[in-house]
């Protein structure tokens, strides 16, 4: 079997015990993911195998580690995660061993070794109400934010919060959290959100820019066209039962079963752009509607403010009962004063009607 | 803002004040033409006029001999539009889960390849109407801006409808925003324009039977 090169990435595979062959195979897969001829397959093996420890540096602010969470436990060991590991993962305050003021010394040393080239990495979303609403190592997320981003060639917000502000930001928004795009304008930022976002995109993300030492292309909310193109709602497997109107009523009843469309159990699939029904979790193993709940929408903004998760998607976000009892009130009230108004013109066209008798007509003038 | 954020406004507070407006504009409408009244008809009527109002609602929605041969792009086309939008508006299964968030009511829905066709006969015939309309040198000196007003608050909801549901312009959470966001419109117009004869037609209808049976004239 032909070795793979001695640099980097390669050396990293052959003592993991990856062949070429399922090397080879990823990089195919990648090449698909990006839509490139299977001619560019070598090149990305090529450049993968070749390229250098890039710093990254991951910072956690106001999340739930569910971001970490997928990236690191759902798909080890495994291709992408050995890609991870090919990262110099320089600070990350969840995964790191070091604590105190030697972790944040990885930090500054990264920072400066790797200055213009490091990859800043954020997860979560950055209070602005009070800078003391969370810190790290007693420095603000803002402050962190903006000083670490500086000198990174690129920003990678990870997970809904970091990209849309996500649960923390829900109305009402205590803490005044904002997403990270919000406050980074000087350099790109890649919104990959999610709650959590699916591993394979993050680390599709990272390869791309191994390969190419650029970004795959963007949307227009900064997301990479090729993972968030298309909606749950086309790609899922349960569309043909939307088509045919055929639709589970309840969680348990037969069309449930059956596996007919989530609609009217709250799937938000039609307008939730993400590859979950493509990709799927767990090494491909399902995703939310397969397992039979609806896709509750996590990687669009305002996911949570969107009223109930098992509200259709065509039903009303808010009850309009009240307005519409009041409305019906104020209905009655200016109706009654239009009438009144109205009989009152006619009483007063009556008033002045001039009565005119035959010997009037016949009277000569 | 983004098609999403105009999504979450057309269903929440849009919807709302959309709904409320429509309530209030029926309310008022009615309570006005109500309450102009007639005057009392002191004349013995001609025949018994029991049913003659009621009868008349029914019979109305057919075209009287031989005008369909006169007029068959009025009628058919009248035909085709009402019953296609009706199929679309109260058939589509995600329509029922909007009158079910609104009154509670639900009932079975179609398959949406029927109410695609419907939808899309309706399209049709409302742009048959429209040229229909224009190229007539009568019905184009009858028509008023609210006519024009009414066909186009009538069109887009169907339009945006049937773009949304085909993906036809790229963003779909876009398009099925102006899609709610133009029915929003019709319901705030509704009451105040021609458009107010989806409410009013029986009543009138109603009241011109009644009134044709006491002359003697009965359907």
């Amino acid at each position: 079997m032909k070795r793979h090169s001695d640099s980097a990435l390669g050396i990293a595979l052959s003592e993991a015990g990856i062949s070429r062959r399922d090397f080879l195979g990823f990089c195919a897969t990648l090449a698909a993911a990006y839509a490139l001829p299977a001619s560019s397959v070598g090149a990305i093996a090529a450049a993968l195998e070749k390229a250098p420890r890039t710093a990254v540096i991951w910072l956690s602010f106001q999340e739930c580690t569910g971001c970490t969470e997928s990236l690191t436990r759902s798909h080890t060991p495994s291709i992408e995660g050995l890609i991870l590991e090919q990262l110099s993962l320089d600070y990350h305050h969840t995964l790191q061993a070091a604590s105190g003021e030697p972790a944040e010394r990885a930090r500054a040393e990264s920072m400066r070794a790797n200055a213009g080239k490091y990859l800043l990495v954020v997860d979560g979303s950055v209070p602005l109400g009070n800078p003391g609403y969370s810190t790290i190592a007693g420095v603000s997320n803002v402050d962190m934010l903006m000083e670490t981003a500086k000198g990174a060639a690129a920003v990678i917000a990870v997970g809904t919060c970091a990209a849309y502000g996500g649960l923390p930001a829900a109305q009402p928004n205590p803490t005044g959290a904002v997403p990270v795009s919000h406050l980074i304008k000087d350099k790109p930022v890649i919104n990959v959100p999610g709650c959590p976002p699916i591993p394979v995109v993050i680390t599709g993300l990272l390869a791309h820019f191994l390969t190419f030492g650029t970004l795959p292309e963007l949307d227009e909310r900064g997301r990479p066209k090729i993972f968030y193109g298309e909606s749950i709602h086309d790609r899922c497997y349960r569309r043909t039962f939307y088509d045919q109107g055929k639709f589970a009523e309840s969680f348990d009843d037969e069309g449930a079963r059956k596996g007919w469309c989530l609609f009217r159990l709250g799937c938000k699939g039609p307008v939730t752009y993400n590859a979950c029904a493509t990709t799927k979790w767990n090494n491909g193993v399902s995703f939310p509607i397969q397992s039979g709940h609806g896709c509750l929408g996590c990687s669009e903004p305002d996911f949570w403010d969107v009223g109930s998760f098992y509200k259709a998607l065509s039903m009303p976000v808010t009850p309009v009962g009240k307005a519409a009892v009041g409305a019906a009130a104020a209905g009655v009230a200016v109706g009654a004063a239009v009438a009144l108004a109205n009989r009152a013109k006619k009483a007063a066209a009556k008033a002045v009607h001039q009565t005119v008798k035959v010997e009037d007509l016949e009277k000569k003038p | 803002m983004t098609g999403l954020e105009l999504l979450i406004w057309a269903r929440g507070p849009g919807l709302v004040l959309a709904v409320s407006l429509c309530i209030f504009g029926v309310i008022l409408r009615f309570i006005e033409i109500l309450a102009l009244g007639r005057k009392a008809d002191l004349a013995p009527p001609r025949q018994s006029s029991a049913g003659s109002g009621w009868r008349t609602i029914a019979t109305r929605s057919l075209p009287p001999p031989g005008m369909l041969r006169r007029a068959p792009l009025t009628y058919l086309g009248g035909y085709v539009f009402h019953i296609g939008m009706a199929i679309a508006v109260f058939f589509f299964v995600p329509h029922i889960e909007l009158f079910r968030g609104l009154f509670g009511l639900r009932w079975p829905g179609l398959p949406n390849s029927l109410v695609d066709i419907a939808a899309l006969a309706a399209i049709v015939a409302l742009l048959a109407l429209l040229i229909g309309r224009m190229v007539d040198p009568v019905k184009r000196l009858l028509t008023g801006a609210g006519d024009w007003l009414a066909w186009a608050l009538t069109f887009a909801p169907l339009v945006t409808g049937y773009a949304a549901f085909h993906h036809l312009f790229g963003n779909y959470t876009l398009t099925l925003a102006l899609h709610i966001l133009s029915v929003e419109l019709l319901l705030v117009l509704l009451p105040f324009t021609k458009l107010f004869h989806a409410f009013s037609l029986f009543l009138a209808r109603w009241y011109n039977g009644d009134i044709a049976g006491r002359k003697g004239v009965a359907t």
